[in-house]
Order: structure tokens, then C-alpha cells, then sequence
């Protein structure tokens, strides 16, 4: 599904240039539920960026289900992100004058659906994620795991190839975490192929694939027993 | 771009973000009110001189004689100029080609009264010409004509307001009223533009009124229309031959500056409306610096309003939103809003015109004030292409934002 050769990233920092990524090689098959671990600093969310086609590599080569990705136009990437992706992030963004309906529907209105199709779609996903009855609610109307559970709503209702989740759980408490923790299993369980950026071990080790990044390098990938979140949950 | 869903995305930002709304609106509404208003005022005050100036024909002479104040040709100075029958006929001889009508007009106040009501009035001795030099109206009835002349009738044309004050509710035509002890039909009640005064004045034969005052052939002041077709030029021309004419007849020194005086309203004309056109300058520029504060007000509101929606639009790019779409949202949005409120501005400037009527005409000189349609849409849309302007460069900047960058403003 995804393939990654010799990637390199750097920032300018005044006159300074700060290399984040120094040759980055893996890959994800479809179906995989991978986890990135590093500590801050360690190029964990640059690569997700770059993944997400949110950044772009200063070298190396990717592609996303035998598509390269390269010298994208910012509408080309526009539309491979709403085919391809789905966005989780830690502060949720959601669009706060949108209802929890509206703002999962939102990609499907950048892929021109129309708009009953775009509803029913919407609530059929709101209803996976257990917030039917909040779809008319706006976001500070919810909890934090339940904007969470919206903004996954969302990430999912284009069906993209891969879900990106970027600390996803890191302005939740604990059980809210394995909570959120749980849905992402399940939605796994259900073949789609997910990458979760983390700096928490026991949010790690409920996926199944824990890849260890440190100083812009991978130090370690190594497959895990997987910690089933449904055990933390009543 | 004109989905329902554009529309719905639209309105549902504007609803949510009122107090950003209502500022752009307002600015538009006020900049297109303040131009309208000023637009209108204007044509109100440019009115109140065209009326002042306007409800006479203007291509006139007046005619009046002096005193000379220099000897000449063996005459002592000091000596007063009358003007006769003879005068009319060699004008109208030696200036055929110019004069299109030439008329005497001899002023006499008198006491006029119809049974019970009694009054002072002005009575006018004219000839038919007159009618046209002073855009007479005729209500009912007829002017003075050539027969009237001819036969030194004992007919009188009054004025509207004659008619009201003597007759009341009765019709005045074909009575006789007392002018100064003698009697005189009503053949003929009018109106005229210039006001109350030049409907008070009542009209007769200047050849009756010579007849009254011992039949003489005596003329207070001479009026003669100029053919239009001669032009300002032509105008020109025929005043200073007729100066030297009327000077050589009269003997009148040339350098006398009170012997003779000619009055002309083409030239009076001109120097009116080289004032409307100062004022009109100055409109203009004000007009033009308000339409320029506006686009600025405008441009502030959506430099604010993007950056306001940085993180919005980044979001947006993420779930996928091309750099068009978001663009195009933006833009609608800001176009809408500055539509909307210009629409409305234009509006309220036209009605607040449309009431003022001629309540501002006394104290302020503005009668009347309109504004022209055409010229309040063009302000509007003027203002909207640039308020689309103002926002489609930070719409475009935003747009090419990278969404990482975007999603990080906070």
C-alpha cells in the first residue's frame, strides 16, 4: 500500500538547516495497523506530514497504492488526499460552526456528491463511531472523545486507502484514549490500513506494528502482539 | 461554483459569523449611501440654479437705456435715453438674420381690482415675443397677439395667481377687471416656472398701455431673441453690433458705460454652469475618495476574515479542498455580502433622495435632489469588483498556504 525509499526532509531554521528525516525506508501493506514511536523531535509528525502529502520530501521516492508521489500541483494533491487519505488529528479540527453531520460530510462535498447521498453516507459513519444521535450537535457541544470519534467519522467516510492518525489520543485522558483506542481496532478488523503517530507505549502496543524512529532514522520495526482496547473498556 | 451547496457553505459561515458580516455590509451600505447622497445633493443644488436661472429663455437680450455719463457729439453728458416704436422696427430691419423675435416691454405698477378684491400688481405693455423669452405657459385662453397690437385692444393675459387672488374659485376668463381706471377683458390666465412673482404679473398690448399714457410710442426696455442656431459665438457677434448700432442711433459715446446697458443671458448661462461644473469637480473627487475608503474598508475586513479562517481553510485543504474551491468560497462569500449591502445602501440613498423633494429648498438651495440609477449601480459595482479584488489576494495567498502550516495556526 504504501512505499517508502530514501527519504529525506530538512527545515531552514534561520541560516541554520535542521535535517529531521535522513533516509527513511518502509512500507505498509494493506490491512496493516502500524504504529510510529519516537520521541519529540524524533521526525515522527514530519513524516506523517509527508505521507499525508501535507509536506513534501526533499528526496526520496513515495507511493501510495502504486501511485507516485511527486511534484504534486496543489490541487492534484488536493484531490489524492481526499481519495487516498483520511486525517485524525490531536486537537480533532473539526469546524466549529458545522454540526458533527456537516463536518463528516465535508469530503464527500470536495468529491462533488451530492448532497442527500453525502447525508446518508455521513450518518451511516456517524452511527459506526456510536454518535448518531449527537449528528446535529455542534463540536463544542461534544466531549473530547466524542469530537475524536467525529473527526474518525470523518477520516473514514471518503473510504480512503490509509487512515493517518496523528496523536490521536493525546488530549484525551486514559480511558477515553482506549476508548478511541478500541474503535480504531475495530476499524482495522475491518481491513481498512491505519498509521498511528504516538509518543505513548500502551497506545503503541495496540496496533500491531510498532515502527521506533529516533533522530530521522528508523531504529527498530518490529511487529507486536497486539493489546486488544476492548479489555480496558466496560 | 453556483451549487446549492456553495450557497448553503455560504450562508452558514455569514450566520456564523455575524459581527464579521455586519462590518463589511455596514462599510459597503455607508460608502454607497455617502456617495448617493452626495451624488443627489448635488443634482439638488445644480437644480435649484437651473431654476433660478432656467425658467427663461437664454438665448436673450435685454435691452435697457441709461443716462450717459460722457459728453459727446456736442451733447452735455447726464442725458437720459428713451427708447421708441422706431427702435424696435430698425432693429428688427438691420438684424434680420438674427433676431428671431423682438418685443417691448413696458413695467407699470397699478392697482387692479374685480369687484370687491382689489390689489397692487405690475402690468407688463408686450408684445407676443414676450411669451417666449419667458417661457409663459398658457392655462387658459391666449397670449397677446398681433391684432391686439394692431388695434391697441383693452385685452389683459393675468397671471395664475391674479386669477386666485381676484376671482377666487370663479373663473376669471372673459371678466373685466379695473386696471388703474380703465377696463380690461381676461383673454388669458398662465403659469410660469420662475416662481410666485412671475405669476402675479398681468400682461397687456404695449401698444394699449402707449395709448393709456397719452398715446406715445415710449419703451421702458427692449427684449429680443436670438436665433439659437447662431450660437454662443453668433451671440457674441450680434451683441457688439447691435451695442455700436443702438449707440450710433442714440448717439452714445462708445466709452459710455451707462448709456446703454445690454443684458445678455447666454453669457450669464455660461457662467453658471461653469459653477455647476466646479461643484460637480469636487463631487467627483469626494465621490471617488469615499468609493476608495470603501474598497479599503473592505480590504481590511478580508484580509482579517482569511486570516481569521487560516486554520479553517487548512483543515479544509486536508479533507481535501483544491486551492479553487477554497478560493471560490471566499471570494462568493465576500461578493455576496458587499452585493447584498450596496444593494441596500443604494437603496436607502435613493428613497432619503426621492423624500427630500423640495422640503431642503429654502434654507439649503437643494431642490429636488435625484440620483441617476445608472450611476448608483456603476458606484456598487465598482465597489464590489474591487471588494472582490481586496479579497481574492489574501483568498489566493490562503489558498496556497500549506495545510501543515495552516492546521498549526492556532
Amino acid at each position: 500500500m504504501i512505499e517508502i525509499k530514501d527519504l529525506h526532509k530538512s527545515y531552514k531554521m534561520g541560516s541554520n538547516s535542521l535535517h529531521v528525516l535522513k533516509g527513511i525506508n518502509f512500507s505498509v501493506k494493506e490491512g496493516e495497523l502500524v504504529a510510529i514511536m519516537g520521541s519529540s523531535g524524533s521526525g515522527k509528525s514530519t513524516l506523517l506530514n509527508i505521507l499525508g502529502m501535507l509536506d513534501e520530501a526533499d528526496s526520496g521516492e513515495y507511493t501510495l497504492d502504486n501511485v507516485p508521489i511527486k511534484n504534486l500541483s496543489e490541487t492534484k494533491a488536493a484531490i489524492y488526499r481526499n481519495k487516498f487519505l483520511g486525517f485524525i488529528f490531536q486537537s480533532f479540527n473539526l469546524i466549529n460552526y458545522k454540526t458533527a453531520l456537516e463536518n463528516v460530510a465535508l469530503p464527500l462535498y470536495y468529491q462533488g456528491m451530492g448532497r442527500k447521498e453525502r447525508q446518508e453516507k455521513s450518518l451511516k459513519y456517524l452511527e459506526q463511531v456510536g454518535l448518531k444521535e449527537w449528528s446535529h450537535h455542534l463540536p463544542n457541544e461534544l466531549s473530547g472523545g466524542q469530537k475524536q470519534r467525529v473527526a474518525i467519522a470523518r477520516a473514514m467516510v471518503a473510504e480512503p486507502k490509509v487512515l493517518l492518525a496523528d496523536e490521536l489520543t493525546g488530549a484525551l485522558d486514559s480511558t477515553t484514549s482506549y476508548e478511541v483506542m478500541d474503535l480504531i481496532q475495530k476499524i482495522n478488523d475491518l481491513g481498512n490500513t491505519i498509521l498511528v503517530v504516538t509518543h505513548e507505549d500502551d497506545i503503541a502496543h495496540m496496533c500491531k506494528r510498532i515502527v521506533y524512529l529516533k533522530d530521522g532514522v528508523i531504529i527498530k520495526d518490529e511487529k507486536v502482539k497486539q493489546v486488544k482496547a476492548a479489555a480496558y473498556v466496560q | 461554483m453556483f451549487s446549492r451547496d456553495t450557497w448553503q457553505e455560504i450562508f452558514l459561515s455569514i450566520r456564523k459569523n455575524k459581527l464579521r458580516t455586519f462590518l463589511a455590509g455596514f462599510t459597503v451600505a455607508i460608502g454607497i449611501l455617502i456617495v448617493v447622497s452626495l451624488v443627489g445633493l448635488t443634482n439638488g443644488l445644480s437644480n435649484t440654479f437651473k431654476e433660478a436661472f432656467g425658467d427663461d429663455a437664454n438665448n436673450v437680450f435685454f435691452v435697457f437705456p441709461g443716462k450717459t455719463s460722457v459728453p459727446y457729439k456736442g451733447y452735455k453728458s447726464n442725458r437720459r435715453i428713451e427708447f421708441d416704436n422706431s427702435d424696435l422696427a430698425d432693429i428688427e430691419i438691420n438684424f434680420d438674420s438674427y433676431v428671431e423675435y423682438i418685443t417691448p416691454r413696458i413695467s407699470r405698477g397699478a392697482v387692479i381690482s374685480y369687484k370687491e378684491e382689489s390689489d397692487n400688481y405690475t402690468t407688463r405693455g408686450v408684445a407676443p415675443g414676450h411669451q417666449y423669452s419667458e417661457k409663459t405657459i398658457m392655462m387658459k385662453g391666449r397670449y397677446v397677439n398681433e391684432n391686439d397690437i394692431k388695434k391697441k385692444t383693452k385685452y389683459a393675459v393675468i397671471g395664475r395667481l391674479v386669477e386666485q387672488d381676484l376671482f377666487g374659485d370663479e373663473n376669471g376668463m372673459g371678466k373685466f377687471i379695473d386696471i388703474s381706471g380703465s377696463a380690461f377683458k381676461v383673454v388669458g390666465v398662465y403659469q410660469d416656472d420662475g416662481g410666485d412673482n412671475e405669476e402675479r404679473l398681468i400682461y397687456i398690448p404695449y401698444t394699449t398701455r402707449q395709448l393709456v399714457e397719452k398715446n406715445n410710442d415710449k419703451i421702458d426696455q427692449i427684449v429680443i431673441g436670438f436665433r439659437p442656431e447662431i450660437g454662443y459665438t453668433g451671440a457674441m457677434i450680434f451683441e457688439k453690433q447691435l451695442n455700436t448700432f443702438l449707440r450710433d442711433k442714440k448717439v452714445i459715446s462708445p466709452d459710455d458705460q451707462n448709456g446703454l446697458f445690454i443684458r445678455n443671458v447666454a453669457d450669464q448661462l455660461k457662467q453658471t454652469q461653469q459653477f455647476s461644473n466646479v461643484i460637480a469637480y469636487i463631487v467627483s473627487f469626494f465621490g471617488i475618495g469615499t468609493l476608495i475608503a470603501g474598497i479599503i474598508g473592505i480590504s481590511n475586513i478580508m484580509v482579517f476574515v482569511v486570516k481569521e479562517r487560516t486554520k479553517e481553510i487548512g483543515i479544509r485543504k486536508a479533507l481535501g479542498a483544491t486551492p479553487a474551491s477554497v478560493i471560490s468560497t471566499i471570494l462568493l462569500e465576500s461578493v455576496f455580502i458587499t452585493t447584498i449591502a450596496g444593494y441596500f445602501g443604494m437603496l436607502v440613498g435613493v428613497v432619503i433622495m426621492n423624500s427630500i423633494g423640495n422640503s431642503l429648498k429654502e434654507d439649503y438651495f437643494i431642490t429636488n435632489p435625484y440620483v441617476n440609477i445608472g450611476l448608483a449601480v456603476t458606484a456598487t459595482i465598482i465597489l464590489i469588483l474591487f471588494g472582490a479584488l481586496a479579497g481574492y489576494i489574501p483568498a489566493r495567498k490562503a489558498a496556497r498556504i500549506k495545510p501543515i502550516v495552516a492546521l498549526q495556526d492556532e
